[in-house]
């Protein structure tokens, strides 16, 4: 199959390019990229307007559900709505069941995602059945295609197990990407603060995240190893990794649209779709995320999409899991809170959703030069368009986020020789 | 006259103008209970079920008999675990009750929200009976009723909340209520007691329970759950008691004046004596009887709403 795409603005940030140009792509490959190709017979021709072509976006925190909890997500609705929120690749969390941590398990799930325009990259679980007791078979599980190792959803337990797993890792050169949480301070439903006393809900200090942070950070540092921390939420803790970088220290960090966009005031109506892990925090921890985005102190953004069934969201506040959907409104949240509010440029955006993600976890970036694969998301930056939950690709609804206006969206991606444009296959 | 909204779900948004008609409609029951025959048939014909998904007794038998005064039918539904538990999912159980068309919920849950959730999955008119550690409405009513009974308007009386605040449901709507009605409010407890940011809430913080007697009209006396403790709270009743216990000693000599109220059950010999329990500066047994009354007038009041 041959594709002519025209009138892009082409951005790779990484080869320093920022024109309008077409694009002719030939069994998935780049073969041409000028301007005004003359369209041909044999060629599927798609006229573009006011759309930026860059590098195929990659969303390293997600939640497939698959295997174990498929009534709430699975691979291919997973991977569906990634191709809807304009990601050509995406790492998937071992909190499954099994859990992911042994090589036939990442081999299982790659074998399910084949074929798909979107490519899934299995995180293993750093300790067997994430009980933080034991190392899992990290090396055998990065050759069968594991890209990182966490026991997301918890903090690896022990100091000495997160020093075990920065001194192993170094073998294969993968991040250990830790889900920061002090176990002792937690057990509540929201940040603790004023919010939490009004409302009467057992809170979480936000001393909790940051405590385990700054563990990890001197374990890195003494190992000289390889961290990333998940799901960022307070400024304490942008500061904690701001320092670490300065020290020169291994050390990235991410985080997810509703941490830049919300605060723990959303939660006066004990709607549970606002009930997360780390919980909505306050205005202040808001703009420090905001402030690490621009300096690069926080290299990613990271949807945590974590899928749940209605019936188990549908409950009582204390009892609801944690987490939203968020595959489908990261983009649009990103354009809308950083890049269109003028916090981050449009090279700054690509890398924390395409450029970084890839280079912590070794994978190779997907340059669009002449004989590379053709790899892109297509973005209209100021594009206006209200989330529609009922049309979301995700087998859950969980979002705090339906019926939102917002500016910019990613309207396609292309990848694995297949084309998906505004909601379909072309 | 009627309330601004079908439910009482707490007191954080209540009005001042829907807590003085609910005090108001209160004295009117409050007579009622005093004659002979204690019933009226104003809610007649009415369902009302009363929810319990945890321990509660005085709550309930107060609700129960106020429904009876007011010759509602009703409903028990107890059951101290969550039915979700039960493999039943909570808005499952709902949804059936509802089915057999029921009027209103009283509702007491160990999870702070749930009236709120209630009121997004049913349509009868919701009463909070406490829920969690968040809001316990007619329980703070019943006491401003009975504190002007005693002292005339709360507008700018002083009100101190002293003992475990982080785990009360009837601090907090004490709190909001008592700040609608232009009350001074204020808690006493150990930090480990006092949740994070509460005087961003407008209260002030008092560290020595010597310093609430004196500085306040009012002492609104929580019970220190005896379970608390594991939670590392506070090391042990003995030292609360030593500490924060509220004695005939410390009330003679900093404010013999001072109105102590207390939501029970009472722990005597931890934060309170039973010579205070049972001696001149209690309302204790007043509140139970006002109780019933403020919740006659809430049953009626929101049976007979428009909406």
């Amino acid at each position: 199959m041959k594709y002519l795409l025209k009138n892009l603005q082409i951005i790779d940030p990484t080869l320093h390019i920022n024109q309008i140009s077409d694009i002719i792509i030939e069994n998935g490959i780049i073969k041409k990229i000028a301007e005004n190709i003359n369209p041909s017979d044999d060629v599927k021709t798609i006229e573009f307007e006011k759309t930026i072509c860059t590098l195929g976006f990659f969303d390293m925190h997600v939640h497939l559900r698959e295997p174990g909890y498929e009534q709430a997500e699975t691979i291919k609705t997973g991977s569906d709505a990634a191709a809807e929120g304009g990601f050509t690749a995406i790492a998937c969390m071992p909190n499954t069941n099994p859990t992911i941590d042994t090589s036939e398990v990442v081999e299982s799930i790659l074998k399910k995602s084949e074929n798909h325009i979107v490519n899934v990259f299995p995180i293993g679980a750093v300790t067997k059945g994430r009980k933080g007791e034991s190392l899992s078979p990290i090396y055998e599980m990065h050759e069968s295609g594991a890209v990182g190792f966490s026991d997301d959803g918890v903090a690896v337990k022990t100091a000495n197990m997160v020093k075990l797993a920065l001194e192993y890792s170094k073998l294969i050169g993968t991040p250990l990407i830790e889900h920061c949480e002090d176990e002792s301070l937690f057990g509540g439903s929201i940040n603790e603060g004023t919010i939490s006393t009004e409302l009467g809900l057992p809170p979480i200090p936000s001393v909790a995240e940051e405590l385990t942070i700054a563990r990890d950070i001197l374990l890195a540092q003494y190992t000289q190893g390889k961290l990333h921390i998940a799901h960022i939420s307070t400024k304490n803790s942008v500061d904690l990794v701001r320092n670490a970088k300065a020290k020169g220290l291994n050390v990235t960090a991410e985080v997810t649209p509703h941490h830049f966009s919300l605060t723990e005031n959303s939660l006066r109506s004990y709607d549970t779709n606002y009930k997360m892990n780390p919980p909505l925090r306050t205005e202040e921890d808001v703009e420090a995320i905001i402030e690490g985005l621009i300096d690069g102190t926080i290299d990613v953004i990271a949807s945590d999409h974590a899928p749940h069934a209605q019936e188990d969201k549908e409950v009582e506040f204390v009892q609801a899991p944690n987490g939203i959907i968020g595959l489908e409104t990261e983009v649009g949240l990103a354009l809308s809170e950083l890049y269109n509010k003028k916090k981050l440029s449009i090279e700054q955006i690509i890398e924390k959703l395409a450029i970084n993600p890839r280079q912590i976890l070794n994978i190779e970036i997907p340059q669009i030069k002449i004989g590379n694969k053709a790899e892109f998301t297509f973005l209209i930056p100021d594009k206006i368009w209200a989330v529609n939950l009922s049309q979301s690709k995700s087998k859950s609804k969980n979002s705090p986020f339906d019926k939102k206006l917002l500016t910019g969206k990613a309207i396609g991606i292309f990848n694995n020789s297949k084309l998906y444009l505004n909601g379909e296959y072309v | 006259m009627s309330l601004s909204s079908k439910h009482l779900l707490g007191l954080r948004n209540t009005p001042r103008e829907d807590i003085e008609l609910i005090i108001d409609t209160a004295k009117t029951f409050r007579e009622v209970l005093e004659r002979p025959i204690k019933k009226v048939p104003t809610l007649t014909g009415k369902t009302v079920v009363n929810l319990f998904f945890e321990n509660s007794t005085r709550t309930r038998i107060s609700f129960e008999l106020a429904q009876k005064r007011l010759s509602a039918d009703t409903i028990n539904f107890s059951t101290s675990t969550s039915s979700t538990k039960k493999g039943e999912t909570f808005k499952d159980t709902i949804k059936n009750i509802e089915a057999m068309k029921i009027d209103m919920i009283v509702v007491r849950h160990q999870s702070a929200g749930v009236p709120d959730f209630l009121t997004r999955i049913s349509n009868a008119n919701i009463i909070n009976a406490g829920d969690g550690r968040h809001e316990h409405p007619t329980q703070a009513l019943l006491d401003f009723f009975s504190i002007e009974e005693k002292l005339g308007k709360l507008s700018g009386k002083n009100v101190c909340i002293v003992g475990d605040v982080s785990h009360s449901r009837v601090a907090l709507s004490n709190i909001f209520g008592l700040q609608t009605l232009g009350a001074n409010v204020s808690v006493c407890g150990p930090a480990t007691m006092i949740p994070r940011n509460i005087e961003k809430l407008g209260v002030k913080i008092y560290q020595k329970v010597e310093d609430a007697i004196r500085r306040n009209d009012v002492l609104n006396v929580l019970r220190i759950q005896l379970e608390r403790e594991a939670g590392g709270g506070i090391p042990n009743v003995n030292e609360y008691h030593k500490y924060f216990g509220i004695t005939s000693e410390r009330l003679e000599k900093y404010n013999p004046e001072i109105v102590i109220l207390h939501p029970g059950p009472i722990n005597r010999g931890v934060e309170i004596t039973s010579e205070v329990a049972d001696g001149p500066y209690q309302l204790i047994l007043e509140q139970v009887t006002n109780g019933v009354a403020i919740r006659m007038a809430i049953l009626y009041l929101l049976g007979t709403h428009p909406n």
